[in-house]
């Protein structure tokens, strides 16, 4: 089940823009990542589902170069990113957009220099450019009104849609979003969910969202890959996964009680542990 | 017994472990530092929130310092008659130890503190991520300004210590006690030397400002990234850097101050 | 905080910081001392410099006219050989001075006082101060007082 790979799928979007093969990553004892395979195509909604603690954060930073894997490969756009340099590594990031699960605003700053903060670092563009970028950028999570407001002046929703803004504000070609979902609001959730398929659409970006939130992710997911215990355990159109028989992937994707993840933390016997004198 | 010897052991070798990651923090850290010249309103920024804001403390602390100095070397000098030499026990005690090493200490306490919360609350809310994934250096961004900042602040904070305590020396000697303010004065100019004393006193407090502030922001930023853990931290900035102050402070006495 | 206010306060505390510094040099320390300017170099040779330190004042009449710029061991007169720094100004010292090893006060620190005397030619860069007083020990002088009050009773009981 891990060496699946769905050439057809490919076939229209050309090469994947994230190839992992062979994936593992530990942290201290615990396996996170036993060799596992992923690709990522261009140009479409990608989500990475699982279990919370799965690692599905630490798959971002292995992607981002963060982190470190103990064996694997990691290609983003044809670069072996576990070898780069930290030059070559700053290079990349300017090419991929993160948006953090609490939006990560700095906060000392407004909302325009926010949006505006990576392009001053890595250009050059007069006053007047800057600010038209960043407006257009603002225009497009719809917040072009609220840029004088201070960072943390902003609701959760608002301060995750302009760290959209700032996350396309270089127009990279690949942008990941760190569980986008959690703790939102239906209209936040809805204006998010809009967001983030208008504009992988409109910029012809590649989206990579981690989630554990089934109903919004599979809802714009071109595609999606369910991790559980470190493996890959199914992936495929969303559709094709929701009808799945795979009873770890049945029981994540309609939210079951008990199946192959356990009800009960293990225990000795009920009984014998109800009767046991107490000490 | 052995679980004592184990926790023992295993708090000395975190201890060991995080001057290793301190030690690793301070080269990029000082490889940054050049690069703040080149943006002075975060600089002037940092200096504002570190300095400034530590005046006050540091000019009633001094104040207070100074007058305690008066009235008991008064109290102890009256009684072999050299009382007239107040001035210049008074401002040899500041300028030689009272000054740069307390006002290292409150600045430890007040600005050391808040440097490491304002660090530590920025990695837990993953500012400094956030920062790395756009690809700009933290380090440049936002730790070595405000090391730079408590490394400039802290010697003219200790300077306006000094001063300060002396003319509460002069008010209590002076003022309250009626002693002749020329021989207050003119002991002090004649006793205190411009190089071992006072130069001396200010390398002190720029070493001082250079460890407190480096412990301050390698605290933050190794802070475990909880409530908790930043807590944990700001604690860990405070009594650190307050011992590495008298520390260091012993050594360059004896090294300044000792028998040639 | 608008740029502006920042400015002004940071400006402030430094200004502050530097007026406090100037204040303990020139107010608090011996600052004026070195700023003495051209100094020229004599030599004086001593049996014993007693506490006498580097930097210790040189006097004339009670005025500071320079400080003492080194201290050294002669191994073949086995004396211990003082440079006097003095201010170029008091370039008028006759050559038979007599530099001589004081106390300030009873117990305080030692210093050169130069009593001049009354040879036609000043002392110039680089000459040697002939005649010396060292500095008193407090032992030889017990020892004088006791030698001397043991001497008198002598002479009374040999009456």
């Amino acid at each position: 089940m891990n060496t699946t790979k769905n050439s057809a799928q490919h076939g229209a979007a050309g090469e994947p823009l994230i190839q992992i093969r062979g994936l593992s990553f530990r942290r201290g004892a615990r396996i996170i990542f036993d060799r596992v395979d992923l690709d990522i195509p261009r140009g479409r909604i990608t989500a990475v589902m699982g279990p919370s603690g799965t690692g599905k954060t630490t798959l971002l930073k292995l992607i981002s170069g963060v982190l470190r894997p103990q064996a694997g490969s990691i290609k983003v756009a044809g670069q072996e990113v576990t070898t780069l340099s930290r030059t070559g590594l700053y290079a990349l990031r300017k090419q991929i957009g993160m948006l953090f699960q609490s939006g990560a605003l700095l906060t000392d700053l407004n909302v325009f220099d926010n949006v505006a903060y990576p392009v001053r670092e890595h250009t050059n563009l007069s006053p007047a450019l800057l600010r038209s970028l960043v407006l257009m950028k603002l225009q497009a999570v719809g917040l072009r009104g609220a840029r004088d407001l201070m960072a943390n002046e902003l609701s959760g929703g608002m301060a995750r849609r302009v760290a959209l803004a700032r996350a396309i504000a270089l127009d990279p070609m690949l942008i990941l979003y760190d569980e986008p979902f959690t703790g939102q609001d239906p209209i936040s959730m809805g204006i998010l969910t809009r967001l983030i398929s208008s504009l992988n659409r409109a910029l012809g970006l590649t989206s990579l969202v981690v989630s554990h939130d089934i109903h919004e992710t599979c809802r714009i997911a071109d595609y999606a890959y369910v991790i559980a215990q470190g493996k890959v355990i199914g992936h495929g159109k969303p559709d094709d996964l929701l009808a799945s028989t795979e009873p770890m992937v049945h029981q994540f994707l309609s939210g079951e009680a008990d199946g192959p993840v356990h009800f009960h933390y293990p225990a000795p016997g009920y009984r014998d542990d109800l009767l046991a004198p107490a000490s | 017994m052995s679980g004592l010897l184990q926790g023992l052991g295993a708090r000395t070798l975190d201890g060991l472990a995080r001057l290793g990651r301190a030690g690793l923090f301070l080269l990029p850290l000082l490889a940054a530092v050049p690069a703040q010249f080149l943006a002075p309103r975060r600089l002037a920024r940092q200096v504002l929130s570190v300095g400034v804001l530590s005046l006050v403390i540091i000019l009633v602390s001094g104040l207070f310092v100074g007058m305690v100095l008066g009235l008991q070397g008064y109290n102890t000098l009256v009684d072999f008659g050299s009382e007239s030499s107040l001035g210049i026990v008074v401002a040899l005690s500041l300028v030689r130890e009272l000054g740069p090493v307390l006002s290292a200490l409150l600045f430890a306490g007040r600005a050391g503190s808040a440097l490491t919360a304002e660090i530590g609350l920025m990695k837990a809310t993953e500012q400094l991520s956030a920062l790395e994934m756009m690809a700009v250096d933290p380090f440049r961004r936002v730790l070595a300004p405000r090391w730079l900042a408590g490394f400039i602040s802290l010697p003219l904070l200790a300077a306006v210590f000094s001063a300060v305590g002396i003319l509460g020396g002069y008010l209590v000697g002076v003022k309250l006690l009626g002693l002749d303010p020329a021989p207050y004065w003119s002991h002090m100019e004649n006793g205190v030397d411009f190089f071992d004393d006072i130069l001396n006193g200010v390398i002190k407090s720029v070493v001082f400002g250079a460890v407190v502030t480096w412990i301050a922001v390698f605290e933050g930023y190794d802070a475990v990234p909880t409530a908790e853990g930043v807590g944990r931290a700001t604690t860990r900035t405070v009594v650190t850097a307050s011992l590495a102050v008298l520390g260091a402070d012993f050594l360059l006495t004896a090294l300044m101050f000792g028998e040639p | 905080m608008q740029s502006r206010t920042v400015e002004l306060w940071v400006g402030l505390f430094v200004a502050l910081g530097l007026a406090a510094l100037a204040f303990l040099s020139v107010r608090a320390s011996n600052l004026a001392e070195y700023r003495d300017g051209d100094a020229y170099t004599v030599v004086a040779r001593f049996e014993n410099i007693g506490s006498l330190r580097v930097r210790a004042p040189v006097t004339v009449a009670g005025v500071r006219v320079g400080r003492v710029e080194a201290i050294d061991f002669d191994n073949e007169q086995f004396k211990a050989v003082v440079k006097l720094a003095i201010t170029a100004r008091y370039n008028n010292l006759p050559q038979d001075t007599v530099a001589a090893i004081r106390t300030a006060g009873l117990i305080g620190e030692q210093f050169i006082g130069l009593d001049p005397g009354g040879a036609p030619d000043p002392l110039k860069d680089g000459d040697e101060i002939e005649i010396t007083q060292s500095a008193l020990v407090i032992e030889q002088l017990i020892g004088q007082f006791l030698y001397g009050q043991a001497g008198k009773s002598d002479t009374d009981g040999g009456k």
